[in-house]
């Protein structure tokens, strides 16, 4: 089950999208959130909604994966959208019955709020599947070099650093957690039955154990680093140099264009 | 004797707020430059504080110890010894800290500010080194616990160190991975000159070191070739190791009174001494 989590994971191909400078990836993936946000209508949705599939078709990465990306997040979509049911109380009643009362502005909406917030977790799981932890963090690390003008330049090294190793630990902890579930259930412990309350209380005996080890890992991680000369990046060199070719001018040009596009629909649609 | 590492009458002891204990006291041992050393102990021996005192990762109360001719005391000598002496530790998992081998690799080099084209070689040179060059842009959660491993011993071999000290690298391995690492081990020291410091509680992989150091209580209990130390049965059962199973068959026919020689580990050259034997009653 928790196996499941794809979620800032790394899938190695040879695509173009992989090959991509992280900082545009990154830039173009803000870029993106924003058009997400700006459509107005379904004509707009559907002209990023394509443009984000054929980005999913350039990746060369197996449909499935990103299907495995949603499924995580399905039931806060439905929850969501059903929130928008209830809430919007414009256009023509479809439904009524009790103290219920359905609007068609409502399905209308929830429809459209699920569609953007998929379209939005497929588009953000292209960067963490094309992209490898380091250069992702390289990317953000070099995005954010202004700030050391105000002060901030270790700052952004240590948080770049933080994020290169959760996102490492991430498949470590997952595979651990399957572990201490394991066990707490050989042990008897009950995770599945009860209402809300009792199931937090069952994911205590989970969560401590986690935890501690957590610690005992971090402690063996620093001493490891300690050990490849780690001095808080100062004097560091990376390997992989991120450099701006042809096709990464061209995917800017590109998504510029779409973003155009979306909002030439809004006012025409 | 070119002595790569020299522990001059080290103590240390770990405190708490009720009582203090002395792991180390007035240790001395020299490891000789580009051998294969197997340092043996059972649990709290005092052996994987003595590899963490090897590169300053910890520092020792009193006495000293000397890589190269510097001091792990000395704080500007650093980097310096940390470059010279690479440690590995018994959980793999706990010592990648990239997601991609390669960059996992190049972690090293990196920190030390070499330029891109050096550290590219030095990561390629490393992963070949380990056998792991195949899988140089795999992710590391998908690799198996001695590829891990490897991995791991990579990312420190990309910096060259001179000595490698390896704190039970095989105890979190099954079978297989625990063969792998053991011949990456001997490898890097016949083909690299790579000075070696491994220990372990496994007997089997001292067979073929250069010198065997049995530890006991913090102190040094026997120390010699493979088959000196392993003649003394007595001494390895005080420290709490269990024999190869080898050795264990040869002791106890000498025990019973039959001519054998002590002291041999491979199951070749027992296979040979008991077939000695056989020969010998069927006469």
């Amino acid at each position: 089950m928790l196996k499941d989590i794809t979620f800032g994971q790394y899938f190695p191909s040879n695509s173009v999208v992989h090959k991509l400078d992280a900082r545009v990836k990154l830039v173009l993936l803000v870029l993106q959130i924003v058009t997400i946000f700006i459509c107005k209508n379904f004509v707009s949705l559907g002209i990023i909604a394509l443009f984000t599939l054929v980005v999913l078709f350039f990746t060369k990465i197996p449909i499935k994966l990103y299907f495995k990306s949603i499924k995580v997040i399905i039931p806060i979509i439905i929850f969501t959208a059903i929130l928008n049911v209830f809430y919007i109380k414009t256009g023509v009643v479809l439904l009524s019955f009790w103290k219920i009362t359905i609007w068609s502005d409502g399905i209308t909406k929830a429809i459209f709020m699920a569609a953007r917030v998929l379209i939005l977790i497929l588009i953000s799981s292209v960067l963490t599947y094309t992209t490898t932890p380091n250069d992702l963090t390289d990317g953000i690390e070099r995005l954010l070099k202004p700030l050391k003008f105000i002060g901030l330049g270790q700052a952004v090294h240590t948080m770049s650093m933080m994020m290169t190793i959760a996102l490492r630990f991430i498949p470590t902890l997952i595979e651990e957690t399957d572990k201490i579930m394991s066990a707490q259930k050989a042990r008897g412990a009950d995770l599945e039955s009860g209402g809300i309350v009792q199931k937090v209380k069952a994911l205590l005996p989970i969560l401590i154990p986690l935890l501690i080890s957590s610690v005992r890992r971090a402690y063996e991680l620093a001493e490891a680093m300690e050990c490849r000369c780690y001095n808080g990046g100062k004097g560091r060199i990376r390997m992989k140099r991120l450099k701006m070719a042809l096709k990464d001018y061209i995917s800017v040009l590109l998504c510029v264009v779409v973003l155009g596009f979306i909002i030439v629909a809004n006012n025409l649609f | 004797m070119d002595s790569i590492i020299k522990f001059n009458n080290v103590t240390f002891e770990y405190e708490s707020e009720e009582n203090t204990s002395k792991v180390l006291e007035n240790f001395s041992l020299e490891i000789e430059r580009g051998t294969f050393n197997v340092i043996l102990g059972h649990n709290g021996s005092g052996k994987s504080t003595l590899a963490k005192l090897t590169n300053g990762l910890i520092k020792a109360k009193s006495g000293e110890v000397l890589v190269n001719g510097m001091s792990t005391m000395d704080e500007e000598k650093e980097i310096d010894i940390k470059r010279t002496v690479g440690l590995v530790f018994q959980n793999p998992d706990n010592q990648i800290v990239s997601s991609i081998v390669e960059e996992d690799v190049a972690f090293g080099p990196e920190n030390l500010g070499l330029s891109p084209e050096e550290s590219r070689e030095r990561v390629d040179n490393a992963l070949k080194a380990t056998e792991m060059y195949e899988f140089r842009d795999k992710p590391t959660h998908k690799l198996s616990g001695g590829q891990k491993q490897r991995v791991a011993i990579a990312g420190i071999i990309a910096m060259e160190p001179e000595c490698i000290v390896l704190d039970e690298p095989t105890a979190m391995l099954d079978p297989r991975g625990r063969k792998e690492v053991l011949n990456t081990i001997l490898k890097l020291n016949k083909e690299k000159n790579i000075t070696i410091i491994l220990i372990t509680h496994f007997m089997e992989e001292a067979e073929n070191a250069h010198r065997v150091i049995v530890m006991n209580d913090g102190k040094v209990t026997a120390d010699g070739k493979p088959c000196q130390v392993f003649a003394q049965t007595d001494v390895i059962k005080e420290a709490g190791l269990d024999l190869p199973q080898t050795t264990d068959l040869l002791s106890k026919l000498k025990e019973k009174g039959f001519s054998v020689s002590g002291g041999i580990i491979s199951a070749d050259e027992c296979v040979k001494e008991v077939s000695k034997l056989l020969d010998l009653e069927e006469i």
